[in-house]
């Protein structure tokens, strides 16, 4: 009787030990994937993925319920960063080419048709839109993600998107076309 | 570690070689014989706000203001940056947007002048004397006169003569290789002014804080070596005139410093890590002006050849002079040119409106015809390595180009692609005529604006996170605001409560003894 104590004693003991060891050694870290997707995405909140917000968006695409391409202000690279977390294949459903040749867009304000209602100014989630009741609002190009979001309140539609404007500061040279080589793809002489 | 650094110090003549480089055919016959002229004042003077590296200038006088010439219109914004000055007297016509001198043809802030025909001098800047100046005050003296880097790169001059507050100088080097085919401002310049470009370079020597100068002149000008060694003695500063040989990207200030002194400047890092800087004898020549006679940077020489032209000059014009008046004052053009360059062959740029106005950098404008641009078709690459044997940082050309093809920025990045200065030797050479330099010029920009794509998402998150705390920030002052006034309610209806129960109470009280009674 004593040695029967004794023997499952030790028994449960020993095997306690190598299970709780076990469990040490090859503990596996189960990434948190919401949240590491929650932290690549812009965080603005704008809504243009269509869920409501950018944490629900991390949701759902780490619940597999939408494209890796879903983020349009995140452009490209974000939908190649989410494609390598969640390891899928990032061509699949999705057109990246499409992303990459796809201008960077941002608001802007014809102010003829401004009326001053602050709607706008309260909707932008980077704050890119200046201006005060009654009085006239612009945008500020550098802080605009382009998301539409004054576009839809604008009682006026004074709103408009466009693309992001070329500046001597972003401006480069277009990609030569070694087929053609003509005209200005030449640089020097 | 070679004993190559210590070569140069024992044997000054001695002098080492860069690899790579090229040999195209200098045409520098065109115009180097011409003196430099004056051209007369156009009748419309545009001058842009951003002539420089860096942030562009503030303007400082409104339409219809009268200028006079010298006299401060568009104000240094931020260390980088360069000041504006009125080219020649007259009325500010508009201060507005105009096409810049640049191959986008995009708009840039300009302020335009009619000048009055009288060139009436403003107030001048103070002049300083050179020899008991601080160093700070002389360097102060160049930010003020906005000059800037005349070579063509306009990086301003006075943020380069500060550099001796963070390294340890011993060498200033005159930069007048001027190895762009077709150019010879600088030739012309040493010509006929060495002793004004000495006495400017012995200015910046003490600025520097230097004990050395250097003048590197490339070999095919022989008459400027001779003018310089006429003058090599300036503010106690006896400079060493060294001929270098005539090789493209001489004058790349890596390779000259190469060339002078067998060491190599670090990627990425400027020639002062060796205790060295370099300025353009154009340079030299407006610090010469600016320090003894206060006059700002306001005009610069400017060589105006090629075959489209009918005659071939040197030029001392305003800085804002349209390019088509400078064409029209040297015969205007005998043909149509195939192309039309601000600054040099090589790395000049087109420019495709010739209203556009020269600046501080437009060391030349070049009207090229068909026969000497020699434009042909594009044929595959051959793999036959001649754009690597010539590339004077050592890259690969070929393979940016393809990895660039193949849409691969971060592989060509990893293989040297922002080593590449610009020279164009790849180009230049490739057989096959494979636009090379034009394809990293584009993957340049390109992974320029991913970078800063990323960096504005980064910006844009850290407001969104901004306003969101704002406005939790506030719903919570309101909540608390709220409380209080619920919390103030309250007290107030005990105290209404309170005093309503004294009353009724005194009410009763006098009841009861009325009661009494």
């Amino acid at each position: 009787m004593l040695s029967a104590v004794a023997s499952m004693t030790a028994m449960g003991l020993g095997l306690g030990l190598a299970l709780g060891l076990a469990a040490r050694r090859f503990h596996v870290e189960v990434p948190p994937v919401v949240d590491e997707i929650d932290a690549l995405l812009p965080g603005t909140n704008c809504g243009q993925c269509g869920y409501p917000g950018c944490r629900a968006g991390a949701e759902a695409l780490a619940a597999g319920e939408a494209p890796v391409t879903l983020c349009p202000p995140g452009g490209r690279d974000v939908a190649l960063q989410i494609a390598d977390i969640l390891g899928v294949d990032p061509a699949e459903g999705a057109d990246l080419d499409g992303m990459e040749e796809a201008p960077q867009m941002v608001a802007f304000i014809f102010e003829d048709h401004c009326t001053g209602c602050t709607k706008c100014f309260k909707r932008c989630p980077t704050d890119a839109i200046v201006g005060a009741n009654r009085q006239i609002h612009t945008v500020i190009t550098d802080a605009c993600i382009g998301c539409d979001a004054c576009i839809e309140v604008c009682p006026t539609e004074a709103i408009i998107h466009r693309p992001k404007p070329r500046t001597l500061r972003n401006w480069y040279w277009d990609k030569p076309d070694p087929e053609t080589g003509h005209a200005d793809t030449r640089l020097s002489a | 570690m070679s004993i190559l650094p210590f070569a140069g110090r024992f044997d000054p003549a001695r002098l080492f070689a860069f690899k790579g480089g090229v040999h195209p055919e200098t045409r520098k016959f065109l115009s180097a014989e011409c003196e430099i002229e004056d051209m007369p004042i156009p009748a419309l003077i545009r001058v842009p706000l951003q002539q420089h590296i860096g942030v562009e200038a503030e303007a400082i006088v409104e339409r219809g203001d009268t200028v006079l010439k010298g006299q401060l219109i568009g104000k240094a914004r931020g260390p980088v940056s360069a000041n504006i000055h009125a080219p020649t007297s007259g009325q500010v016509i508009a201060v507005g947007h105009f096409t810049a001198p640049h191959p986008s043809g995009l708009p840039v802030p300009t302020i335009t002048i009619r000048p009055d025909g009288r060139d009436e001098w403003g107030p001048r800047l103070p002049r300083l004397h050179p020899e008991s100046a601080a160093p700070e005050q002389i360097a102060a003296q160049v930010a003020e006169a906005g000059i800037v880097g005349m070579g063509g790169a306009t990086f301003p001059a006075s943020v380069k003569l500060n550099l001796r507050a963070k390294y340890d100088l011993h060498t200033l080097v005159i930069n007048a290789a001027e190895c762009e085919p077709y150019l010879t401002c600088d030739d012309r310049l040493m010509r006929e002014r060495a002793e004004e470009i000495a006495d400017g370079a012995g200015i910046m020597a003490r600025a520097l804080g230097v004990k050395d100068i250097i003048v590197a002149i490339e070999a095919n000008k022989p008459q400027a070596i001779q003018a310089m060694q006429r003058h090599k003695i300036a503010l106690g500063y006896k400079m060493r005139i060294k001929t270098v040989p005539t090789q493209y990207p001489m004058g790349s200030e890596k390779h000259l410093v190469k060339t002078l002194t067998g060491r190599e400047t670090p990627a990425r890092a400027l020639t002062a890590e060796l205790g060295i800087v370099v300025h353009n004898a154009a340079t030299a020549h407006a610090v010469h002006l600016a320090v003894r006679y206060g006059e700002p940077s306001i005009s610069r020489v400017v060589t105006v050849s090629g075959r489209g032209v009918a005659r071939p000059a040197n030029v001392r014009a305003l800085i804002g002079t349209p390019v088509a008046d400078l064409i029209a004052h040297c015969g205007g053009l005998v043909e149509e040119p195939d192309r039309l360059l601000m600054g040099g062959p090589m790395m000049g740029q087109p420019i495709r409106n010739p209203r556009v106005p020269i600046v501080k950098g437009s060391g030349g404008i070049l009207a090229l015809t068909a026969e000497e641009t020699r434009e042909k078709d594009v044929m595959p690459c051959i793999r036959c390595g001649l754009c690597v044997q010539v590339c004077p940082m050592g890259l690969t050309p070929f393979e940016l180009n393809t990895r660039v093809e193949a849409g691969d920025l971060d592989g060509a990045a990893k293989v040297g692609l922002l080593d590449c200065i610009n020279c164009g030797c790849c180009s230049f050479t490739c057989p096959s005529n494979r636009p090379l330099v034009q394809t990293i010029q584009y993957a340049k920009g390109k992974l320029a604006e991913r970078d800063s794509r990323k960096h504005q998402q980064d910006q844009a998150k850290r407001l969104a996170e901004a306003r969101t705390a704002r406005l939790e920030a506030i719903a919570e002052a309101k909540r608390a605001a709220m409380a209080k006034r619920k919390a103030e309610m309250a007290a107030k209806k005990k105290r209404e409560a309170e005093a309503a129960q004294v009353v009724a109470e005194a009410v009763e009280a006098t009841s009861r003894k009325e009661a009494a009674k």
